[in-house]
């Protein structure tokens, strides 16, 4: 098969799936499915062609546009293959929840398949121009899903995210203009590589004086909004919150990562030595984020902002784990740190992506039944008249808890493992998170599922046969992670080694 | 062959879970099927393994990478609280026997919680431990925030938060070991061994024995486990008492004491007699026996003076480990022993047999109900209750607790006196319970007539399981060798050999 290009076929699949769906009508969200089946399907065999030692593979490579530096240059290692395997999973997931589209049903399923597209671009380009157009690709659906399809304030919601992520794409594209600029260069790997030897710094303070630190935080700034980090994550709330309950699935799922995902791939082995100058505000940002997010979850009323506050603390931990391993190797010790807070990054992209697409899958189904109810308060003993549903969504929330036997638990307890030697006050802090959280989740679980049942949930209907079957897998899948976490860390240990290996702080 | 407790369990719970759920008979049955399986198995892994030393059962890589292993071992510490745990499971089963509620569920979670609790005290791996440690936390919270009475969903939360607490510092302990000790290994052997530095060890053991002390209702963080044990369901409350609260007295011994011995070095220099963590933790401990003792004297609620007791009994556990000396030590695992089962039965008494007939707990009301002559076996059930919980010869109390006075003497004389006040008020606090439950005059007989319904007649399974708690205690306390052969060398191997 070494002839077929894989990652280019799994690019322009949904791109296809979309262009049918347009055409299809009410019968676009059968298309959406039977694409993104083939589009899973796909991402699983790119997983079981990576190279074995760690290094990127599946490479194609073409000339684009040789004077700007452009290159078609596609290829993955194991974070990106899981990448395309979350971003498969999470958008049929999302096609799977996304049932009730009444309202030009053609044009959502598009938007979602090229919103897909976007994600699987993004996560195998290797050159930033190449990137960046998927980046910015991704972007225009997920604004129209939000703005055509979203809840009361939906308007606001929609510009407010566009705005922001423009903001940081802009600072993303003069960072690495005035990179360009200095070395005539845009491919990751060589860019990579000049950093690593220490010459990249030299060419861009020849060329425009001592700006490389401003370009690293205007990189920085870029991924710090997608994923977010705080301050920078007040688009957020509102977005998730007004976006149809399966868009945010794909916001959540998959989007949020493309910002953890350009941290690994983009800033660390580019402007790692930058990263690791700026190590320690970086590090206070990143608990502020985890305990800020926890605590503002703890605050809400709204079940849909709960979980877009407690997306925030569970992508906080990856920020956690990604600046503190910002330090130079000083020996075994902290190598072994170093790897074990990066697997634990990419298992938490993974398992954060997979847990919190399925909560908010059962907000949609919550809502369907209740006539959009999200406010926890109107709730009250679902477990009485609808017993699997509070099973399978109470399974889901612990392991948003982090509990140990499912998927949420492994990803937290390495990054813990890798950044207790790294920074041990950042780790100590950072456990409150862990505890707000546990209680938001506890009290979630307290005041929709037990208690007496209100009269007007009293024939709240259960989950039907068709959506059991659909969750079933998911549910499978995190007790999988949980039971036997060395499936997914044993083929991204290699990478993760090679990483670490070619980043210089 | 002890695995298979923790394996069996699990499957329960799984099974419970998926039985129909219009058949409460055959849940319940299964379930005492399940634990009186588990118990066997308890019992022929604890004849087959006293004597031998610790026994690794199972030991297969887990996490390679990270150098965590699913090891699980057992030592005579160990086989003592599976067995514990084998008893009070099989007692809870038969004290729940009148859950109707969603009868399969509420086993289910009580298998889970049990399994859970066999995973600890078998985990020779420290991440493991911490696994099996936090999985028993939620099945806990479900039995209480379901199945509970008074202001159940306060009592759970409360409960899972201070154990939630209690985990976090643990992690951080175990995080802090894992990085400093240079193996590359969570197995608790592996890092006893690593020789892990003194300063750190300085710090690490306070914040880890606080961790776990927290769940055995060390004083001043005990006031989880009133409101715990009122809210739970008998059967909960009694695994509470029994089992959970072990569970952190054996993770201060296991895990604290046995990876960070040289923490409860003198500091150097002493304030008031305090010269250590050692005699903090001793401090603390002889304050919860007196305090729980006092405050169990003043309880209008049956409920509550039992679950004070249990945070002073808690004590001579804690007090015991301080000790540091044989006798004192082996006297603390034999306490958590002997308090799970009596612990058990009090709460079994005053929860199932008394409450579900009288549906009050407070003792002012229930003192009009003469309920000597109404339910003369719970009284005299709660007669030989209350003489073990006093600690009279003859009871496994009475060997346990003589045992951890003898240790702290030769440790520390005030110890032992202050302790000593403790017992006596424990003596009055039964006394007073005793008193006003079953044996009060205080109102005429008329007034049953305002209670007039016949009280239920007692049913065999409660029969059963005051039988076999009792014949347990007693069997103990006439001849503890057989607890003993297996606690000794162990605490002896855990002395000598400066952790594991």
């Amino acid at each position: 098969m070494n002839g077929i290009p894989l990652l280019t076929l799994l690019t322009v699949l949904p791109l296809v799936g979309a262009a049918i769906a347009l055409l299809s009508g009410r019968h676009a969200r059968a298309v959406a499915l039977v694409t993104t089946l083939a589009a899973l399907a796909l991402a699983l065999l790119v997983w079981t062609k990576l190279p074995a030692d760690g290094s990127i593979g599946l490479l194609e490579r073409t000339a684009w546009e040789p004077s700007l530096g452009i290159e078609y240059h596609l290829g993955v290692d194991a974070l990106g293959a899981l990448m395309l395997v979350l971003s498969a999973i999470v958008t049929l997931m999302s096609v799977d929840a996304a049932h009730r589209v009444h309202k030009q049903p053609g044009l959502y399923f598009a938007l979602v398949l090229m919103l897909e597209s976007g994600l699987f671009g993004s996560f195998t380009a290797l050159n930033f121009f190449h990137w960046f157009l998927f980046w910015e690709l991704s972007l225009i659906p997920a604004f129209f899903l939000i703005k055509l399809w979203g809840g009361a304030k939906r308007g606001p919601a929609a510009t407010q995210f566009f705005v922001y992520t423009m903001a940081g794409s802009v600072a993303l594209l003069l960072s690495f203009l005035a990179v360009f600029l200095a070395t005539g260069n845009m491919d990751f790997g060589q860019l990579g590589a000049l950093a690593a030897s220490g010459s990249l710094e030299k060419m861009v303070t020849a060329h425009l004086g001592p700006v490389m630190m401003g370009l690293a935080i205007g990189v920085l700034a870029g991924f710090a909004v997608k994923v977010p980090m705080a301050p920078f994550h007040t688009w957020l709330p509102a977005a998730y919150s007004e976006a149809p309950s399966p868009v945010t699935m794909l916001l959540t799922g998959a989007m949020s990562k493309m910002g953890v995902y350009g941290l690994l791939r983009i800033a660390l082995p580019i402007f790692g030595h930058q990263i690791a100058q700026i190590r320690t505000p970086l590090l206070v940002l990143a608990v502020v984020t985890v305990v800020m997010g926890a605590w503002a979850a703890a605050a809400q009323k709204d079940l849909k902002r709960v979980f877009a506050y407690s997306s925030v603390n569970h992508l906080g931990y990856c920020l956690l784990g990604i600046f503190a391993l910002a330090v130079p190797a000083s020996g075994l010790a902290t190598q072994t740190s170093q790897a074990a807070a990066l697997n634990g990054v990419i298992l938490q992209m993974f398992n954060h992506g997979i847990t919190a697409a399925a909560l908010f899958w059962f907000i949609a189904m919550m809502q369907e039944r209740s006539g959009g109810e999200r406010w926890i308060d109107h709730f009250g003993g679902l477990r009485k008249p609808a017993p699997v549903l509070a099973g399978m969504m109470g399974i889901v929330l612990f392991s948003s808890l982090g509990l140990p036997g499912l998927n949420g638990f492994v990803g937290e307890f390495l990054i813990f493992r890798g950044v207790f030697p790294l920074s041990w006050i950042a780790a100590t802090v950072s456990i409150l998170g862990l505890l707000v959280t546990a209680a938001v989740i506890l009290t979630v679980i307290q005041k929709v599922f037990t208690g007496p049942v209100l009269e007007k949930w009293a024939s709240f209907p259960d989950m039907h046969g068709g959506e059991r079957l659909a969750m079933a897998p998911v549910i499978g899948l995190m007790f999988l992670l949980g039971l036997l976490p060395q499936l997914v860390v044993d083929s991204i240990n290699p990478t993760v080694m090679n990483l670490l290996a070619h980043w210089r702080f | 062959m002890l695995a298979w407790t923790i394996y069996l369990s699990f499957a329960g719970a799984l099974l419970e879970a998926l039985l129909p759920k219009d058949k409460p008979a055959l849940a319940r049955w299964s379930a005492l099927a399940i634990a009186l399986a588990g118990c066997g198995l308890a019992v022929l892994g604890f004849a087959a393994g006293v004597g031998h030393g610790r026994g690794v059962i199972a030991d297969v890589p887990w996490v390679p990478s990270m150098g965590i292993r699913f090891t699980l071992a057992a030592d005579g510490i160990s086989l003592v609280l599976v067995l514990l745990t084998g008893l009070a499971a099989v007692a809870g089963v038969l004290f729940s026997w009148n859950i109707e509620l969603r009868t399969n569920e509420f086993f289910a979670f009580y298998l889970a919680l049990i399994g859970g609790v066999y995973g600890v005290f078998l985990s020779y791996d420290l991440f493991l431990l911490f696994v099996f440690y936090e999985i028993a936390i939620v099945p806990k919270y479900f039995l209480i925030s379901i199945w509970g009475s008074t202001r159940r969903e306060y009592g759970a939360m409360k409960l899972a938060l201070y154990s939630f607490v209690g985990s976090a510092m643990v992690l951080i302990g175990l995080l802090a070991a894992y990085s400093s000790s240079g193996s590359r290994s969570t197995g608790l052997v592996q890092l006893a061994h690593a020789g892990l530095p003194v300063s750190f060890q300085m710090w690490a053991f306070p914040l880890v024995f606080v961790g776990f002390g927290i769940l055995a209702g060390m004083w001043p963080f005990h006031t989880w486990a009133p409101t715990g044990h009122v809210a739970a369901p008998t059967a909960a409350s009694m695994l509470l008492a029994g089992v959970v609260m072990k569970l952190g007295a054996y993770g201060c011994l296991r895990v604290a004491m046995g990876l960070f011995p040289h923490g409860m070095d003198p500091w150097g220099f002493s304030y008031l007699g305090i010269g250590s963590w050692r005699d903090v933790f001793a401090l603390l401990a002889v304050i919860g026996i007196v305090y729980g003792a006092l405050v169990a004297l003043v309880q209008s609620d049956f409920k509550f003076v039992i679950g004070y007791s249990s945070v002073s009994h808690m004590g001579f556990v804690l007090l015991g480990l301080m000790t540091l000396n044989q006798i004192g030590m082996t006297g603390a695992v034999l306490q958590m022993f002997s308090h799970g089962i009596i612990a058990g039965l009090l709460f079994a008494i005053v929860g199932r047999i008394v409450y579900e007939r009288t549906h009050t707990r407070q003792l002012a009301e229930i003192e009009g109900m003469h309920l000597s002559k109404r339910l003369p076996f719970a009284a005299w059930a709660f007669v030989i209750a209350g003489v073990a919980s006093m600690g009279l010869p003859g009871f496994s109390g009475f060997i346990a607790e003589f045992q951890v006075l003898v240790g702290s003497w030769s440790a520390n004389p005030w110890w032992t006196g202050a302790a000593g006040v403790g017992i006596v008020v424990g003596v009055a606090y039964t006394w007073r319970a005793l008193q006003l439950a079953f044996f009060s005059d205080a109102h005429p007989v008329a007034h049953i007539h305002e209670h007039g319904h016949e009280l239920a007649a007692i049913t065999w399974p409660e029969v059963a399981g005051v039988s076999m708690l009792v014949a347990v205690s007693l069997a103990v306390g006439l001849y503890p060798k057989m607890l003993l052969d297996a606690i000794e060398p162990a605490v002896k191997a855990m002395l000598a050999g400066g952790g594991q």
